[in-house]
């Protein structure tokens, strides 16, 4: 075994040529499954509440949207992106801000339709002890909805985050130099040692996501004690 | 001029007709009794006076205006009628306290402070003031009723509307909920009641309306209702529930 390969390029691994050339490897995993994991709730709440709207010009566009991108491999989106950025903006943006764009985009519709799912999950009861007070119907989303509803999706959230930090991944496609892409540089360089460099990023995947679900777990710990108490 | 007029109202769900053509004027100060076997369009009738339930016919107005009119706000239309649900719908995540102010103060924009004195005035009215920091959960099935009447009472309502407020309760505290009722009805509320608690009724009400099939097929004082129903099927609800 070459062990020592790992020992050799550890710090190129964990965070690129940083702090003399340009940021990579796990560092820039865990950049873009933060951003992403960001990007997406926002975007994903907008389109769930348009999904879930009665006005048709809000919901219609929200369902064709959730319908498209559901209906897209991840894979394709990121090549689309990256070729269509240029069309679009006149240049072309870097590797790492549009698969970044294109995670967004994808886990987005995934946390629409959990929105979804979430609010419509709860009693209908609530809503219209809302709006029977003169709450408008924005005002008792954010107030008496959401509120609820977010807490109950937090490990269908999580579910996405994990998803989404591990298709990171997938940027290796377009030359973003994200953990993978590090590995199979040292990989091609040193020639000796695959087994190690994959068994290595395959435990430092495990653990970003071990950390994800293990913070889920307390959160649901905490969720079942609160609806205990609302028995 | 009645505090509520219902003209002619009709509502279908899908096919079925629930209301048909219902008539009525409530006067300022009413206390109505609605009562009926279940599936008969009581609580569609009051939910269709905050616009709960949208109908297809006829109209409802409240001090003269048309509920359905084209200047009408209908968030605004439903601060001056409070509602009671019998599932309480307490909302789980926010305190008491929090339950009573928030329409208070996120829609008529009443300070904090104020909206809270209030809530607390309420709640001594109601008789658990002394729960104002406690969760819904923590409350018993009764007292969540009494914070439930609490809160639609914060938004001053011109009219209070129940919808079989004591169905969901343990025999044991339909009474505390009752009462709470009855003070409100002495004090000149007017008020719409789904219910089928006829010693309210007897006591309260001033007049007992009968629904059957969405539409009303008797209406009387409680004393005459009660006595001697004239309707065959009035008289067989009635041998049912008492």
């Amino acid at each position: 075994m070459h062990w020592n390969v790992i020992a050799n390029n550890l710090t190129y691994l964990l965070v690129g040529a940083y702090p003399h050339g340009e940021l990579g490897g796990l560092a820039m995993t865990i950049l873009m499954a933060l951003g992403g994991i960001f990007g997406a709730f926002w975007l994903g709440l907008v389109f769930g509440l348009m999904r879930l709207s009665k006005k048709r010009w809000l919901y219609l566009p929200a369902l064709a949207y959730i319908e498209i991108i559901r209906g897209t491999p991840l894979l394709m989106l990121i090549f689309w992106f990256y070729f269509l950025a240029p069309v679009l903006w006149g240049r072309s943006l870097p590797g790492h801000q549009s698969a970044l764009i294109s995670l967004i985009i994808f886990t987005s519709a995934y946390i629409a339709e959990i929105v979804r799912a979430g609010v419509l999950g709860l009693p209908k009861g609530q809503m219209e002890a809302a709006r029977g007070t003169g709450l408008s119907r924005m005002r008792a989303m954010r107030h008496v909805i959401l509120p609820q509803a977010l807490f109950n999706m937090v490990p269908s959230f999580v579910n996405q985050f994990v998803s989404l930090t591990k298709d990171t991944s997938l940027a290796f496609i377009i030359g973003v130099n994200e953990l993978t892409k590090a590995a199979t540089q040292v990989n091609n360089r040193t020639m000796v040692a695959p087994t190690e460099i994959f068994i290595t990023i395959a435990l430092l995947y495990f653990v970003i996501c071990y950390v994800l679900t293990a913070f889920s777990r307390r959160l649901e710990k905490k969720i079942m004690r609160y609806q205990a108490r609302q028995r | 001029m009645g505090m509520i007029e219902i003209i002619s109202l009709s509502k279908w769900f899908g096919d079925f007709q629930v209301l048909k053509d219902i008539t009525d004027t409530v006067e300022r100060g009413e206390v109505l009794v609605i009562c009926g076997p279940s599936g008969s369009g009581k609580s569609t009738l009051i939910r269709c006076i905050n616009r709960l339930e949208e109908y297809q016919q006829g109209k409802i107005l409240i001090e003269g205006l048309d509920i359905h009119g084209r200047d009408v706000d209908v968030n605004e239309l439903r601060t001056h009628i409070g509602i009671v649900f019998q599932q309480f719908n307490l909302y789980p995540h926010l305190t008491v306290l929090k339950n009573i102010t928030l329409a208070p103060v996120k829609v008529k924009g009443v300070p904090k402070a104020g909206a809270e004195r209030l809530a607390l005035e309420l709640l001594e009215r109601v008789g658990i003031h002394d729960q104002a920091r406690k969760y819904p959960a923590e409350l018993s099935g009764g007292q969540q009723q009494r914070v439930a009447i609490a809160r639609a009472l914060a938004m001053k309502p011109k009219v209070m509307l129940f919808d079989e407020p004591t169905s969901a309760l343990d025999p044991e505290m339909i009474n505390e909920v009752l009462n709470v009722m009855k003070d409100l009805a002495r004090d000149g509320m007017t008020m719409l009641c789904v219910t089928h608690e006829m010693g309210f009724a007897r006591e309260v009400a001033d007049r007992v309306i009968f629904m059957d099939g969405g539409i009303i097929l008797e209406e009387a004082p409680p004393e005459e209702f009660f006595s001697k129903p004239k309707h065959e099927r009035a008289q067989a609800f009635l041998r049912e529930i008492l």
